[in-house]
């Protein structure tokens, strides 16, 4: 008989409007790392919160150890043993690593912090799991791959038998992520047992012990790590097969942007970089490289200290976003939510976005009602996005439909180059593709595309060439056909340079 | 639709008879039948043409202030100001109105514009703090009120202090006839309306309503509307929109600083004919609750000037007729807003939910 340390039977959960867990049955073995995958909105995230206690279910029962428990909130998880590793990370950025990693169970003497006893027992900790964190330094200098080892310790620290890890790859380049996988094959050996959220194949087939599909909120399957592959279950997690974009051939066109010696200290020391019409140029770097500076210049928002921006051979490195937009440049920003849209706006009035305060949509400071929604209804039909009305808030859509307001809202004017930062980040499958879609029709017709992207998979099949960014400086150009992943994250982390 | 406006006057609705309930118990500790004293209020305020005449009298500045902090407020801004703004317009019409001797037609709007212009620029004074060296506008509003209070107090004590002046509270000559907004019973008298002549309600309440549709029209079908908004809600996606945030606040605060110099203006132009030291007491900070319970729409806040106006008027037959305290007006009043604030967040959630499940 095989013992499971984590049993769920029945577990239900009602969002309104949706059914988020739908009568959902896992069995996790003692010692095994278990993925549980799926796409956004599958239910992997309501699932784990209900068991780490963050969400009580309508229905069903939870099993630990073979005994029935009621995990009421986090606190009765940890207690129980149960850690977990959420996809933000949960640290205080200005404390040190070691006080991040006590916070909640202190160890004192006489009121204070013991801070040589606390050491000495992290130090044991780290040594016996073969992972190294700089105690002494503040969590807001260290990388995404420490502050996940941060997390991991916090959690052997506070005792805990079964790690919970949702999405924890996301954020890191492929030598993180191995490295991760490391660590993990050696806590497992130590008789930990980890379950493993995501939606990355390859990285599921690569770490797993055994397998559970989500799909709409009920498991769809169980199969074993060994024997599964990637087809099998991409058809599992959304219900047919996948099918990657092809990117046609085209011959390079004329020069839309160039970039010469921008600098922008203390981020970007030296960019230089050229795109061409009917290219998506794909931008990959590890967070805080100086994407995200590099982007903000193109689009208006910072100034660079010197070098100079060419648009069709204008200078345009003083011109803010309202110019560039006359120009002819469209933005997508990297977070929807916080940059892309006005949550508390309708879907008519983030559609003029931007072009609000021209003809036809104002005329003389007086906003055209009946153009913006017939403009906004075009928009919405055009780029099939679901709202029962174009006077919805934009707030209510989901974020597909989020996303797509942006896009059709960019794409609409025909802007002949766009910016886009991370379209596709936390959408699921089929809005990811759609969004592909979009994009390389974009492409068809000419429109130079830069794109920025924290997903590898999307730069490598969506680019027609690489722009690697590391430390402030463009470290390689590269095309997509001729390297992998692997020589790709040798980039990223500097390791290599053209 | 038709749900979110309704919850949307359910809500207010429901704070404010919450407010009267906890009023009533108060009153019945205190040893007063609350039936009787709320009937004495009211009767005294809304039952008769006289008792509005107050009511609406009452309520014309707190209008003007309401509209002061709702149109801040949709650009994110909080103007803690309108009482400075308000004294400064006051001030500002009063001196117009006592130097220029000019036919009505050019002296009533020179009036206004003086108030706001005035009260634009002491508005405007935190917007461009704000703007240019990211000063927060509450802290900035806050201190201006000392100064725009203490300004007029010098100038109407000094320079402009009436000569012969026996009145203990220092005020300055009366305006010349060219800038007095006349009161109304005339007309109301003739259209066979019995109102007394003492009382003071004028044009201005008008003007405030006029005002109403201005702000209202401004903020929903103009592009300048749509931009003070949008750098409400999101002053990050209205960077990249191409809207100059920095703009928008220096903006803002001026309109928001205009409207509350025009508070000034009834008391000024339409009341007493001049400027009294001090006159106002708190009718910028009350716009502040009107907003609130007026959702900073600008029909609602008329209803709720012209509840406060109702309780303002009520306060004073409370004192004179039963042993409640006035004072304890201003407790309900601020009962009002506690439940409002609490309400307006109880129903933001409802109405997310209903949203969802709509779907």
């Amino acid at each position: 008989m095989v013992e499971y340390i984590l049993e769920t039977r029945g577990i239900t959960k009602h969002f309104p409007g949706v059914l988020a867990n739908d009568n959902v049955e896992i069995k996790i073995r003692q010692g095994e790392i278990h993925s549980i995958i799926g796409e956004n909105g599958a239910g992997k995230t309501t699932l784990m919160n209900i068991i780490y206690g963050l969400i009580r279910p309508d229905r069903g029962e939870i099993f630990y150890k073979g005994k029935k428990v009621e995990i009421s909130n986090p606190s009765v998880a940890i207690r129980l043993g149960i850690g977990m590793v959420h996809q933000h990370f949960m640290l205080v950025p200005p404390f040190t690593v070691w006080e991040n990693i006590v916070l909640g169970k202190e160890i004192t003497r006489r009121g204070v912090l013991d801070k040589a006893s606390i050491c000495s027992e992290l130090r044991r900790l780290m040594d016996s799991y073969g992972l190294s964190v700089p105690l002494e330094e503040k969590v807001e200098d260290l990388s995404v791959g420490i502050r996940q080892k941060v997390e991991l310790i916090k959690l052997l620290y506070r005792g805990a038998e079964l790690l919970i890890l949702d999405e924890p790859t996301a954020l890191l380049v492929p030598q993180e992520i191995e490295e991760l996988f490391e660590i993990l094959e050696n806590l497992k050996k130590q008789g930990k047992t980890i379950i493993f959220i995501s939606h990355k194949l390859k990285e599921v087939l690569r770490i797993s012990d055994r397998i559970t599909v989500m799909r709409r909120g009920k498991v769809v399957g169980e199969v074993e790590g060994r024997t599964a592959d990637e087809e099998t279950l991409a058809r599992l997690m959304i219900g047919k097969t996948l099918e990657s974009p092809q990117l046609e051939a085209y011959e390079r066109g004329e020069e839309v942007l160039r970039l010469e010696g921008v600098r922008l200290l203390p981020r970007l020391k030296n960019i230089n970089l050229t795109l061409y019409k009917g290219e998506i140029l794909g931008l990959a770097g590890i967070e805080g490289n100086g994407q995200k500076e590099l982007l903000e210049i193109i689009t208006g928002l910072l100034t660079p200290e010197s070098g100079k921006v060419f648009y069709k051979n204008r200078e345009v490195q003083h011109l803010d976003p309202r110019s560039l937009r006359e120009i002819g440049i469209g933005f997508i920003p990297e977070d929807r939510q916080t940059t892309g849209l006005i949550l508390d706006f309708t879907v008519a009035e983030n559609i003029i976005l931007g072009r609000h305060y021209k003809e036809p949509y104002s005329i003389r400071g007086k906003l055209n009602l009946p153009v913006i929604k017939k403009t906004a209804v075009d928009i919405v039909k055009e780029y099939d996005i679901r709202t029962s009305t174009v006077d919805k808030y934009v707030r209510f859509l989901s974020g597909g439909n989020q996303q797509k307001v942006i896009l059709g809202r960019e794409l609409y004017s025909e802007p002949e180059l766009l910016i886009a930062s991370q379209p596709t980040r936390g959408l699921d499958v089929g809005a990811t593709e759609m969004i592909h879609n979009l994009l390389l029709s974009a492409r068809k017709k000419g429109m130079a595309i830069l794109l920025y992207s924290s997903d590898l998979d999307e730069i490598m099949t969506l680019s027609d060439r690489i722009a690697v960014i590391y430390n402030g400086e463009i470290v390689g150009i590269l095309s997509p056909k001729e390297i992998d992943e692997a020589t790709l994250g040798l980039y990223m982390t500097g390791a290599r340079k053209d | 639709m038709i749900r979110r406006i309704l919850i949307n006057i359910l809500a207010p609705f429901l704070a404010v008879l919450l407010a009267f309930s906890v009023g009533a118990i108060v009153m019945y500790i205190l040893g007063e039948n609350p039936f009787y004293v709320y009937k004495i209020l009211l009767v005294n305020s809304i039952t008769n043409i006289n008792g509005w005449g107050y009511v609406l009298f009452n309520a014309t500045p707190l209008i003007f202030s309401g509209l002061a902090v709702a149109l801040a407020f949709k650009g994110g801004l909080f103007n803690i100001g309108v009482e400075g703004q308000l004294y400064i317009g006051a001030f500002a019409c009063a001196w117009f109105g006592i130097t220029f001797d000019v036919h009505p037609i050019i002296g009533i709007p020179m009036g206004l514009l003086f108030a706001m212009v005035f009260g634009g620029l002491w508005g405007v004074i935190a917007g461009y703090l704000k703007a240019r060296f990211g000063a927060h506008e509450v802290i900035i509003t806050i201190m201006l009120n000392f100064i725009a209070i203490a300004l007029t107090n010098y100038l109407v004590n000094n320079p402009f202090k009436e000569p012969g002046q026996i009145n203990p509270i220092p005020q300055t000559k009366e305006l010349f006839s060219g800038s007095v907004i006349p009161r109304v019973y005339p007309l109301f008298n003739k259209l066979g309306i019995d109102l007394s002549s003492s009382v003071p309600l004028n044009y201005t309440f008008f003007i405030a309503i006029i005002f109403c549709i201005i702000v209202w029209y401004f903020l929903e079908r103009t592009r300048w509307g749509y931009e003070i908004k949008a750098v409400g809600l999101n002053p990050k996606a209205s960077r990249y929109g191409g809207i100059n945030p920095s703009h928008i606040v220096i903006l803002v605060m001026f309109l928001s600083g205009a409207l509350g110099g025009l508070a000034g203006v009834n008391d000024v132009m339409g009341y007493r004919y001049r400027f009294l030291d001090g006159f106002s007491r708190g009718t910028g900070f009350t716009g502040i609750a009107v907003a609130l319970l007026g959702k900073n729409s600008p029909i609602g806040i008329v209803f709720a000037s012209i509840l406060f106006g109702i309780l303002d008027r009520g306060a004073l037959a409370m004192d004179v007729f039963t042993n409640t305290p006035r004072e304890l007006i201003r407790v309900i009043q601020a009962i009002i807003i506690i439940f409002v604030a609490i309400g307006n967040e109880f129903i933001f959630r409802l109405l997310q939910r209903l949203e969802r499940e709509s779907e």
